[in-house]
């Protein structure tokens, strides 16, 4: 049986084409992954990411908890509200799972999981809780739905969706959250837009997003969300990265804080290994489209693409790949596609941002 | 669901059409677009490339994936379509007037192999439980 979030019975009624995204019946699409896509750079779109898991971490420890737990560091966050974006790595070094992370008050920090590693995350976390005797209660947000309001007119859409929460959308910043009563409003996204991630009681969510299509947001399908995450650069767990690649592999450097003394679970295997190979954007210079997988084949060595779609902004075939280091942006290299050995060029991405092609 | 009852077609989703010369235009199916969603690639067999039947020998791929399409008969490609390589969004408007290319069957006969409309409209129903 697939897990259903609050709005399945909305994507039902919406004419949704339904997969199963694991172990989630999700939809994938409400007609045109293209216009969705178009949509979300243009104009508003709604995402429903209610699969992905909201956690609350609470007591007095949290903070000294999460110093040791992920790769980042959380003493960026002195604010309430500001977030962070992390990864939680394994003794070896690898990922266990990318994660936000919101400080609330120095007793309460909530974080948001994947909805693949959800279980694996918080089976890690408790053994650490416990591990090092840190004495948090952590609780799972399942009666939350999350939303995920994207686009240039998103601001327009959410206040009027939302009376009284025009005060909010006006100061606030990207990667930054407000409460709103019993919502959770952040202005964050995986599409490379402007927009809001919003978290409303389950049994709310129904109602909160007809309010926001009426506002003139269009609902999409995770099909546009992967377009979108991709041409904005933005890795994805267990595509790009998984718990057997280091993130300094993985286009996740600026994200690892090696600058600090904090001892963090997989620092020393970071730090003692050799990093061999780069995550880099490629653009497809002949016909056809990349895809994850495909092999790589550059003058220092193989790589492998991680993750590769056709952009519908640049109406070409772009990829994320994992190649070997001294590979430049503006080099060629070949991608083996079936029979074929066509060739790419090597970019820096992000690919497309706020609308703009960036390449 | 579209299946227009004067094709015929082959379990992997392709229609095939039996020209009055005893030709074969062919296709994927409105069943095998509609699946596939938003396609952004095509890429035909050359005329003069001789096929058996069920080989490999087209590419669509959609935003989502990558697909095959089989020869529905052995046979010689004798046309391709270079409208639908160049705009691959044609086959999702209407997947039965966007044909991919013609085949001069080895044997006239083979075609009575496939399936017909009735015969293939079971076979979508049946993947669909």
């Amino acid at each position: 049986m697939l897990k259903q979030t609050p709005l399945h019975a909305t994507h039902r009624e919406l004419g949704a084409k339904m997969v199963d995204f694991g172990g989630w019946d999700m939809p994938v699409n409400y007609g045109s992954q293209i216009a969705e896509h178009h949509t979300v750079r243009s104009g508003c779109g709604l995402f429903d990411v209610s699969h992905m898991l909201p956690l609350d971490i609470k007591g007095a420890n949290v903070r000294a908890f999460l110093r040791q737990l992920v790769a980042n560091n959380v003493d960026k966050l002195q604010v309430s509200g500001k977030a962070l974006y992390s990864c939680m790595l394994n003794e070896a070094g690898g990922v266990i799972d990318d994660l936000i992370i919101y400080f609330m008050d120095e007793t309460w920090f909530r974080l948001v999981v994947n909805a693949g590693t959800a279980e694996k995350d918080l089976a890690w976390m408790e053994k650490m809780n416990a591990d090092w005797g840190m004495g948090l209660t952590l609780t799972p947000r399942r009666d939350l739905a999350m939303i995920a309001i994207q686009g240039p007119n998103a601001t327009q859409a959410l206040n009027e969706a939302l009376p009284g929460v025009d005060q909010i959308t006006a100061s606030l910043k990207p990667f930054n959250a407000a409460a709103m009563g019993e919502m959770f409003i952040a202005r964050t996204g995986y599409t490379g837009e402007d927009g809001f991630e919003v978290m409303v009681l389950a049994k709310s969510a129904p109602f909160f997003w007809k309010a926001l299509m009426e506002a003139g947001g269009k609902p999409i399908g995770l099909g546009a969300r992967d377009t979108l995450r991709l041409e904005a650069g933005m890795n994805l767990y267990g595509q790009d990265m998984d718990e057997t690649t280091s993130p300094l592999e993985s286009g996740l450097a600026w994200t690892v804080d090696l600058k600090t003394e904090r001892d963090f679970v997989g620092r020393k295997a970071l730090e003692s290994s050799e990093v061999t190979r780069q995550l880099t954007g490629l653009v497809l210079l002949d016909k056809g489209v990349l895809r994850s997988h495909q092999k790589v084949h550059t003058k220092n060595g193989e790589g492998e693409i991680t993750s590769g779609t056709f952009s519908p902004t640049m109406q070409q075939s772009i990829a994320l790949a994992r190649i070997p280091l001294g590979i430049a942006p503006g080099e060629e290299v070949e991608v083996e596609i079936r029979d074929k050995k066509l060739k790419a060029k090597v970019v820096k991405y992000p690919f497309v941002r706020n609308g703009k092609v960036l390449i | 669901m579209s299946i227009p009852a004067d094709l015929k077609y082959t379990p992997s989703h392709e229609w095939v059409r039996v020209e009055a010369d005893g030709t074969l235009t062919v296709g994927i199916t409105h069943h095998a677009q509609d699946l596939l969603g938003d396609m952004v690639f095509i890429e035909n067999p050359a005329a003069g490339r001789t096929l058996a039947k069920g080989e490999e020998c087209a590419v669509v791929e959609s935003v989502k994936a990558a697909s095959d399409v089989y020869a529905p008969v052995a046979g010689e490609v004798i046309a391709a379509n270079g409208d639908v390589e160049a705009s691959p969004e044609s086959v999702n408007k209407d997947a039965y007037a966007a044909w991919m290319f013609k085949i001069k069957p080895a044997n006239a006969d083979d075609v009575n192999e496939l399936l017909d409309a009735a015969a293939y409209q079971k076979l979508v129903e049946s993947e669909a439980h």
